[in-house]
């Protein structure tokens, strides 16, 4: 089972999307797939048509009173399921507090699922907590999310370095541009430097496109609705990219 | 990704519902009975294929599981049901029959193969016909069950068409709201709950029985038959073993249908041995040598096969040779198995092969029915007929008089004798004693374990689990030590095959020194054990166990 997980501190850079996305470019291609929207917003749950309720709400899954393969739904597509949000996540912070080995407490969580799974994403709020820490400590890659901005490389090395001081087994980093609008000089500027400078960002960017929005309007992955679009075809190049990435840092 | 499943019968007229048609109609009935709460969004009608499959010995079946392989619109899908749900894998088209491990990785795979082991997955029944999918939705039109509609006609001859089924199959995370859609749907008239499953139904339908194949000889005995007839009911079982195998020998569909091939060749060369005297004309005499000869016939292919299936094992437990180093001998071993197994093929398609079965069943059949006269005779001419056998001469006399006594007198003589006989052999055995003596013993008991299996049906099942559960264990310790050393000379003989042909690097030479060394200290492990299974097996507690048999079977 292969642990993914978007993630950025900052909020509407394409995180869900990303996820949804890439989560069911992964079970087409056959993998047994699960989404875990871990954003008390949940807006992953929204766009698979899912009610945002977990019986007994986080604090049933961190304590264990209700196992994390209960609260699982099908979703309308093979090989996808849905860990749903809940409105309770918003004190996650609190109850993984109170848990014994409180950075752990998702990757606890996610251990028995090994076997069912082959993949599973964790959308992530924004924010830097101790959701997110345990997120670090339960993926093996980040996929971070950028919008082409200057500010965007301090982001980036700001997330390395907090990965780079956790102790263990800390995730691979491979970020993406993504919401990028090409008719701006500076966006394909940023695009094309990082791209070329850095081996951690990948070479496919998503564009910022309406019909990427209308997922929120469609209630489905856009690759499911939109199969031939652009849109669609860059979420497949990224995909392809992160899911041969073990291969390319192996191969240095 | 486990889902549950639900299936009705849909009255082909579709009574008021026509919910087994698949028509807009019957759509719009369902979509009517599922109103409010749910809301209906049907798919187009597709033809379909479905395939169940199962090994020859019904492997799935008696685990309680059925495998369905479905074709539909050039995509091919397959279907475990266990008691715990349904998994799916969308696969390639498959070419069957196949072994578990031909199949895509995944947990289909992994859930099967523990099941099937050795044996290959083959087609059991098939059906054609169209199925319609129809989504369940709920308020936020998110899918929460399926329907299926499926209309399907089974494409042997004389099969009647089995009745419309409709499948509910609940998303998972929404089994609540399917157990109410099921209440909705089970409320629509002409829709029955279904009685057994699809597999079920198109058995039923192409006239077939689940697990109608088995290796056990299972021929129910009654302690008052004639010997004879008796003896040739168990001997007609195990012909009908041999002959539903051959098949499967011919195409080579796994190494199974050659290995319980050779079991009842096996048991009946041991009838024919031990209790050959009980029928009549000297069919014994003239049909052991052909019984011999098709043993013969079956054992280098056999051979070869027992050395590749243990190849993977052994080539991993090599300690100072690297599994690499074996390839040329796979690659020999291969080769001579096609030879050999050509051979075979050739054997089983000939005219003394067909000519043996055929004269075999006809003489069987011939002492079977003389049951039927004997039992339908008046006891004073059976009586008659007793004395004139008895006149003939003192060999055919005791010949007939065998053939004519009750079936449990006949098995407890024979069970005793079979015990005292493995008893005598396998004390006889010390730490000096030879591979041929230790063999010996062996083959007195198979014989043992064949006469308990002929005459099972007379015996106390728990009291027959038992003693046959011993001796299983002994004869494990004993095949240990033959096989060990059957397989080191065989390597010894393969290496000079080889070295003859010049096919044989160095490193194989010394891979295969290894696992003869190997074979050699597997066999010396079981030799060191043998004195005290044999110890355990003639146990006070264990004769008295076998005494038990023969006198339940008087």
């Amino acid at each position: 089972m292969r642990v993914y997980a978007t993630y950025n501190v900052k909020g509407g850079v394409g995180k869900t999307s990303a996820a949804v996305n890439l989560a069911y470019l992964a079970s087409r291609d056959g993998r047994r797939t699960l989404l875990w929207d871990l954003d008390p917003q949940a807006a992953a749950t929204y766009l698979f048509r899912v009610r945002p309720r977990v019986k007994g709400g986080g604090k049933a899954l961190v304590r264990g009173t209700r196992p994390v393969d209960a609260a699982i739904k099908g979703t309308d597509f093979d090989n996808l399921d849905l860990l749903p949000a809940d409105f309770t996540y918003r004190k996650l912070d609190l109850l993984l507090d109170a848990a014994r080995r409180p950075t752990r407490q998702i990757a606890r969580l996610l251990a028995p699922l090994a076997r069912e799974y082959d993949a599973v994403f964790l959308d992530c709020p924004a924010s830097m907590s101790l959701v997110s820490e345990n997120v670090l400590h339960a993926a093996d890659m980040l996929i971070v999310p950028l919008i082409p901005t200057t500010l965007c490389t301090r982001t980036l090395d700001q997330l390395t370095g907090f990965v780079g001081s956790l102790n263990g087994r800390q995730p691979a980093i491979v970020a993406f541009f993504s919401m990028v609008d090409r008719r701006k000089r500076l966006h394909r500027d940023i695009l094309a430097d990082l791209t070329r400078q850095r081996a951690d960002v990948a070479g496919a960017a998503i564009p910022a496109m309406s019909l990427i929005e209308q997922m929120a309007v469609r209630r489905a992955p856009l690759p499911a609705y939109s199969p031939r679009s652009l849109a669609t075809r860059c979420y497949q190049e990224l995909w392809q990219e992160i899911s041969a990435w073990p291969a390319k840092l192996a191969h240095g | 990704m486990s889902r549950q499943l639900r299936e009705f019968i849909v009255d082909r007229t579709g009574g008021e519902s026509g919910a087994g048609a698949g028509t807009s109609g019957s759509v719009g009935k369902l979509a009517d009975a599922l109103q409010p709460r749910f809301k209906l969004s049907a798919g187009r009608p597709a033809a379909v294929r479905h395939v169940w499959l199962d090994t020859f010995d019904w492997r799935l079946h008696r685990t309680g599981v059925t495998l369905e392989y479905s074709i539909r619109s050039g995509s091919y899908q397959l279907s475990l049901v266990t008691r715990e749900g349904v998994r799916t894998a969308a696969v390639p088209r498959l070419t069957l029959p196949a072994l578990a491990e031909q199949l895509p990785a995944g947990p289909v795979r992994d859930l099967l193969a523990p099941i099937t082991g050795i044996r290959a997955l083959l087609p059991v029944v098939s059906t054609v016909g169209t199925r319609r999918e129809l989504r369940v939705l709920d308020q936020e039109r998110k899918t929460i069950a399926y329907l299926t509609v499926d209309e399907t006609t089974v494409p042997e001859m004389d099969a009647t068409a089995p009745s419309p089924r409709l499948a509910i199959v609940a998303v998972r995370g929404y089994e609540a709201q399917a157990d109410r859609i099921e209440r909705l749907i089970a409320g629509l008239p002409g829709v029955a709950a279904a009685n057994g499953s699809a597999f079920r139904a198109a058995l039923a339908a192409a006239g077939l029985d689940a697990g109608s194949y088995t290796s056990q000889v299972g021929v129910q005995l009654v302690s008052s038959m004639a010997a004879g007839p008796a003896l040739a009911s168990v001997l007609l079982r195990l012909l009908d073993m041999a002959e539903a195998n051959v098949d499967g020998v011919i195409r080579d569909v796994d190494t199974e249908f050659l290995h319980d091939l050779r079991v009842a060749v096996r048991r009946t060369r041991a009838a024919l041995k031990l209790a050959g005297d009980a029928l009549p004309g000297g069919l014994a005499a003239r049909f052991a040598p052909e019984f011999r000869w098709l043993g013969q016939l079956t054992t280098p292919t056999r051979d070869l096969d027992v050395h590749l299936l243990g190849f993977d094992r052994a080539a991993a437990d090599l300690v100072t040779a690297a599994a690499a180093d074996l390839e040329p001998l796979h690659a020999c071993l291969v080769r001579y198995r096609a030879a050999e197994r050509r051979r075979l093929v050739r054997g089983l398609r000939s005219a003394r092969f067909t000519c043996l079965t055929h004269d075999w069943r006809a003489a069987l059949s011939e002492v079977r029915a003389a049951e039927g006269e004997a039992t339908r005779r008046p006891p004073q001419a059976a009586h008659e007929a007793h004395k004139a056998h008895r006149a003939h001469t003192p060999q055919a006399a005791h010949m007939a008089h065998a053939a004519q006594v009750p079936i449990a007198e006949l098995a407890a003589a024979r069970t005793r004798r079979a015990y005292a006989r493995l008893v005598r052999t396998g004390s006889a055995v010390t730490p000096a004693s030879n591979e041929d003596q230790l063999h010996l013993v062996r083959k007195r008991g198979k014989e043992l374990r064949y006469v308990l299996e002929f005459f099972a049906t007379l015996h106390e099942p728990a009291v027959h689990q038992s003693a046959v559960s011993e001796l299983k264990q002994l004869q494990d310790c004993l095949g240990d030590i033959q096989d060990g050393h059957v397989q080191r000379e065989a390597i010894r003989a393969l290496a000079e095959r080889m070295m003859a042909e010049n096919a044989v690097p160095a490193a194989t030479l010394l891979a295969m020194g290894e696992l003869a060394a190997q074979l050699d200290a597997t066999a010396n492990h079981a030799r060191g054990d043998f004195a005290r299974r044999f110890a355990q097996f003639t146990s006070p507690r264990n004769t008295r166990r076998i005494a038990l048999l023969a006198e339940a079977a008087a």
